[in-house]
């Protein structure tokens, strides 16, 4: 058991220090990390849930602005890559984080080929980052279920 | 353990805020309202939430209100942060609000949110290790 224990452990690091290096999580992820307690155990699960549906909405959101015939009001497209941009520095998805600032500028700029560009990069990029956070969650839940307790990663 | 950027782990650990603070979160997005409500929590302070400027001044028209902290996003839908910080001191609201902006925003910008009446401004995103020690240092002063 504790060499099970041990493997997942070190599954768990190596892939968590992984999304760090690949851009998809930077150091505000960390500071949720933190928050996260006895008393406030599922903490971080919580926002990233609330962080995937505002993805989900605000995308949609952004698809209709500039699906209009006609003219595209891309103050509104700009509205909702704010919002985003917000949300995701908030919890530290870094690439999403990235996107939405070359999408404000596409907006502030009316370039609709920029703008279509990068919201379908956005919407590849937070199913990505949902896809490894979900994956990470998976190995923390398969660490206590074999008794052992969940690392704090060093990502220095 | 993985280091904050000012590298005060084990500060921001043991310290909370010297009174239990009661703080009216006021933001649009769902997200930096959860993740605000928990750091108030992580630092001893219990919370309520709006999700514009709006409803922030409307939970004060009746005069029962009593923040000890207003945290007030600048951009915000119905109501922005400026206008609503504008409105709260004129309904003489005398909690110490403190601005919530982004990088993005420019120093004339920041200067006008401030001037409508805010004692402190911070950029998002916030955490425990930024907030807890401003909070600190406006309850002393």
């Amino acid at each position: 058991m504790d060499a099970l224990v041990a493997q997942l452990q070190m599954q768990y690091r190596n892939y968590t220090v992984s999304l760090y290096q690949q851009g998809f999580l930077d150091d505000q992820f960390t500071e949720l990390k933190k928050l996260q307690d006895d008393a406030s155990p599922d903490f971080v699960a919580e926002v990233l849930s609330l962080f995937f549906e505002d993805c989900v909405k605000l995308i949609g959101n952004m698809a209709r602005a500039l699906d209009q015939t006609g003219t595209v009001d891309f103050s509104q497209v700009g509205a909702s890559v704010h919002q985003l941009k917000g949300s995701s520095s908030s919890v530290g998805a870094k690439r999403v984080k990235g996107l939405c600032i070359t999408f404000k500028e596409y907006c502030e700029a009316n370039n609709y080929e920029g703008c279509v560009r990068c919201l379908q990069q956005v919407d590849i990029e937070f199913k990505a980052l949902q896809t490894k956070l979900q994956d990470m969650f998976n190995l923390e839940k398969q660490i206590i279920q074999a008794g052992g307790k969940v690392p704090q990663v060093d990502i220095n | 353990m993985a280091t904050t950027s000012t590298g005060d782990i084990e500060k921001t650990k043991s310290v909370e805020v010297k009174k239990k603070l009661n703080v009216l979160i006021v933001d649009d997005d769902p997200v930096i309202r959860k993740l605000h409500e928990i750091i108030i929590k992580s630092i001893g302070g219990i919370s309520q939430t709006a999700k514009n400027g709006e409803e922030a001044v409307n939970i004060h028209r009746d005069g029962n209100a009593s923040f000890d902290l207003i945290l007030m996003d600048k951009e915000m839908p119905e109501r922005d942060g400026l206008s609503a910080t504008k409105k709260l001191r004129e309904m003489k609201v005398t909690s110490m609000i403190i601005g919530v902006t982004t990088l993005a925003d420019n120093e004339e910008e920041r200067k006008a949110f401030m001037e409508a009446g805010l004692n402190h401004c911070l950029a998002k995103p916030l955490s425990k290790a930024k907030i807890l020690p401003l909070i600190n240092n406006l309850m002393d002063a």
